[in-house]
């Protein structure tokens, strides 16, 4: 399923979701993979330390991606109504990973997560952990306009999942 | 329309930067210079970020720190900012009652301060540099100049979530204490356990990071009542605070800062 026939609401959406992604410390992307849909792997590593070896190097790739894409949003400033798109299913390596997003003029609104592994209840918790933690994040940073997070001392390790991580990585 | 009068300058010019080093992570965000400038009014920042790291990390064996505890360095074959940063320990120490310290186990450990003292040098280093508006970020304690600037101050009850915003247009530091995201990494200097207390975050704004970082370190270990009177005291200083139970209280002049605080 694609709803996405024309190039400039596949730009809307890669942009979008991007920003999404971005938000959300990315994960493992096939590099073929068409819609830049992400599940917060970095994030969750805390409570799967198998997977922590391998984070930084699936995140940097993906963090770059990222930032190409969101320069594909700059033609869609100007939009007035309100849009819901809903991005292809994602094979990560947790499993299918679907989102649908809403744009309110132009601007991030809304994110549902519609579909996350759910096979086993390791990936179940890890989703239930870090997709609707992320979400927040990235509605609370929107709809505050601000340009950085003072919190309580966080290390390298807990910039990941950071809300300033997410401002940085949405460009704001 | 009218020619941008000066070539090469254009307050449309903005760069973001990310940088881990300390054991953390450092956010910058600046604008306002010609691009060439401030890139590498940037690279400058971003060297002496590591430069302190290679000097005070009490992690680095090979440290001046290390060095000089292990009384393999004398103190005057060390880097004159190794005698500043002591020199700010003695006076944050004094200034706080004893509620900051630089002494673990005896030994001169820094680390408490010498983020804070970091970022608000690289900050100044962008500002001389001819950059008109810095947003430093370190590790969640934050150095302003210029602006304006929106600082939300994270909920330590709910990480994805503010708990008030800070408005500046001028220079302005932002430090939030507590245990919410590393552990508990501040002890009670006068018991070496951590600190029995009713907050869950402190945060101090006042003009330098020096001395909002060390102070709001001060307030988290104080707790309480203490931290509110001696916050409310502090010239040039303003406070704001989450308690254990998601309460939240402020001094009285922390208003003027407040662009949002939750109700």
């Amino acid at each position: 399923m694609n709803p996405f026939r024309t190039n400039p609401m596949r730009r809307v959406l890669l942009g979008t979701v991007a920003t999404v992604s971005g938000v959300t410390a990315l994960l493992a992307l096939k590099p073929h993979t068409q819609t830049a849909v992400a599940l917060p792997q970095t994030a969750a590593s805390p409570t799967t330390p198998s997977a922590g070896a391998s984070s930084p190097a699936s995140a940097s790739p993906s963090a770059s991606s990222s930032t190409k894409s969101t320069k594909g949003t700059k033609g869609t400033k100007g939009t007035t109504t309100t849009k819901t798109v809903t991005g292809d299913t994602i094979q990560t390596r947790y499993g299918p990973v679907q989102v649908q997003i809403t744009l309110k003029a132009g601007k991030l609104s809304a994110v549902n997560v519609l579909q996350v592994p759910q096979d086993n209840p390791r990936d179940a918790e890890i989703a239930q952990y870090s997709v609707p933690v992320l979400t927040q994040e990235a509605l609370a940073a929107q709809s505050a306009s601000i340009n950085s997070v003072s919190g309580a001392t966080y290390t390298s390790q807990g910039y990941i999942s950071s809300l300033q991580s997410a401002l940085d990585k949405s460009g704001n | 329309m009218p020619h941008a009068p000066r070539s090469g300058t254009t307050e449309d010019t903005r760069l973001r930067h990310v940088e881990h080093t300390m054991g953390t992570v450092f956010s910058f965000d600046v604008r306002g210079a010609g691009a060439a400038s401030l890139r590498a009014a940037l690279d400058a920042a971003v060297c002496w970020l590591h430069r302190v790291d290679e000097v005070f990390s009490t992690f680095l064996p090979d440290s001046q720190i290390s060095r000089l505890a292990r009384g393999e360095l004398a103190l005057s074959r060390c880097d004159p900012d190794v005698w500043e940063v002591m020199r700010l320990c003695e006076d944050t120490e004094r200034r706080t009652g004893g509620w900051f310290s630089a002494r673990y186990d005896g030994e001169f450990d820094p680390t408490g301060l010498v983020k804070g003292w970091a970022v608000e040098r690289a900050a100044r280093m962008l500002v001389s540099a001819g950059v008109e508006a810095v947003c430093i970020n370190g590790g969640g304690d934050i150095q302003l100049h210029g602006g304006p600037w929106r600082i939300g101050i994270s909920d330590p009850h709910d990480s994805g979530s503010l708990v008030a915003v800070v408005a500046a247009d001028g220079e302005l530091a932002v430090a939030t204490s507590g245990p919410a995201e590393r552990g508990c990494h501040i002890l009670d200097p006068h018991t070496g356990e951590p600190p029995v207390t009713d907050l869950a975050s402190v945060t101090v704004v006042c003009p330098g990071l020096t001395d909002a970082d060390a102070w709001a370190t001060a307030a988290y270990a104080m707790g309480g009542e203490r931290a509110r009177v001696w916050l409310e005291e502090l010239p040039g200083a303003e406070g704001f605070a989450v308690t254990t139970d998601g309460g939240t209280w402020h001094t009285s002049g922390f208003g003027r800062y407040a662009s949002g605080v939750r109700a």
